[in-house]
């Protein structure tokens, strides 16, 4: 798959569910075969810098894509492929 | 008529022991309602996350403002994992401090797993009266602490960065709210059900087996105590909400008044202690007191007006 530069972002309280998230995100990105990093944030403030208030959140390019709730791992996909 | 009639024709065709019975019964109902309700207000709540609702406080003044936040947290799902995140998006946007404090008291003590709880075993009066003292409760607090002109307690850090409230929060469609809703739903049946379970258990067999007004000598409405003590006792057992509802419910019916044990169930939900250690990254351990003294007076007012009124 083409892999233009696609940031992807896990922010979390350091919450269990956040840290699922995080995995399940990692599992998403190895499975759609793409050559990025997905990167774990655990500053409260970045959240609230986006402009979001639950945790955790996926963000791709810096935008919120899924917030405040576990989602499974196909939904991330989909949510990834429309960035990408 | 009642729904749950079929419920308990088959409650009654299963067993005729009292505390078994009382066990059927009020298990399958509980989880009716708890799928019930929970998916309603799931799908409520997609229309109205958190971010939405900073957008509306920050344009109310002040009193409209703690009224609306109390109303708005009623939705609003709390753990004290979230107290951070809405405590800084709050304040941060410009949401005042007193209507902050409203919403932090209405969302844990009206959640959807105490109003099923109440509205199923203790029916929908004494829910409606919980939900009012509850809403009262927050109301007021929020005025008190914004009255009190404590902005100097909360963390420095806290008012050196302001944000603008706006969020591009991602749509959500039609299919999505249903799916959200559903996974929430289960997510949180998930979590209770071992509570929920053991909490009839012990109820039942309270009901079945202690003597009527066995506690009224105790806790009776006449036994002034019985309240500050209700109140106590709440504050450590906030995770245990699920499960702590059922048994008060067959405490009742054993001679605890009826004040008290709402009092009980106000300071379990509102009462936290995780929530106030968390609470201590953005705010002096002061303003927590503040917080809780407040919060727990409002409550033993209810308890005590309710032993008097309920008699």
């Amino acid at each position: 798959m083409e892999n233009k530069t696609t940031k992807i972002q896990v922010l979390g309280s350091g919450c269990p569910t956040c840290k699922k998230l995080f995995e399940l995100t990692k599992q998403a990105v190895n499975e759609l075969e793409l050559k990025t990093e997905v990167e774990y944030i655990a500053d409260i403030q970045k959240i609230i810098e986006m402009g979001v208030m639950q945790s955790p959140v996926l963000a791709i390019n810096g935008k919120p894509a899924i917030t405040g709730f576990l989602p499974d791992v196909k939904k991330i996909k989909e949510a990834i492929k429309k960035f990408i | 008529m009642d729904i749950f009639y079929p419920v308990k024709l088959l409650a009654d065709w299963l067993t005729p022991n009292v505390a078994l019975n009382f066990f059927i019964y009020d298990t399958i109902k509980i989880f009716i309602l708890l799928a019930v309700i929970i998916f309603i207000v799931s799908i409520i709540r997609s229309y109205l996350p958190p971010e939405k609702i900073r957008a509306i406080l920050s344009r109310k003044n002040k009193y409209t403002g703690n009224v609306v936040a109390s109303l708005l947290g009623i939705i609003t799902p709390f753990c004290s994992c979230s107290a951070i995140p809405l405590f800084l998006g709050f304040v941060q946007a410009g949401v005042p401090l007193g209507v902050t404090f409203s919403f932090l008291v209405a969302s844990p003590m009206i959640n959807e797993v105490a109003l099923v709880l109440l509205l199923g075993l203790f029916g929908w009066k004494i829910a409606l009266i919980y939900i009012l003292s509850g809403l009262i409760i927050a109301i007021f607090s929020g005025i008190i602490i914004g009255k009190l002109k404590v902005e100097n307690l909360v963390e420095p850090f806290v008012y050196q960065n302001t944000i603008n409230g706006n969020t591009d929060l991602p749509k959500m469609s039609q299919k999505e709210r249903i799916a959200y809703a559903k996974n929430y739903t289960l997510d949180i049946l998930k979590k209770v059900w071992p509570y929920v379970l053991v909490g009839i258990g012990v109820g039942a067999w309270i009901h079945g087996y202690v003597p009527a007004d066995f506690l009224a000598k105790y806790a009776g409405s006449n036994k002034w105590y019985a309240v500050p003590l209700a109140v106590l006792i709440g504050i450590p057992l906030y995770s245990n909400a699920a499960g702590i509802i059922p048994l008060v419910s067959a405490l009742t019916e054993k001679g605890v008044a009826m004040g008290t044990t709402l009092a009980f169930m106000m300071s379990v939900t509102a009462l936290s202690l995780p929530e106030f250690m968390i609470l201590k990254k953005v705010m002096k351990t002061k303003l927590i007191l503040i917080f809780a003294g407040i919060v727990g007076a409002g409550i033993m007012f209810t308890g005590f007006l309710f032993n008097l009124i309920l008699k």
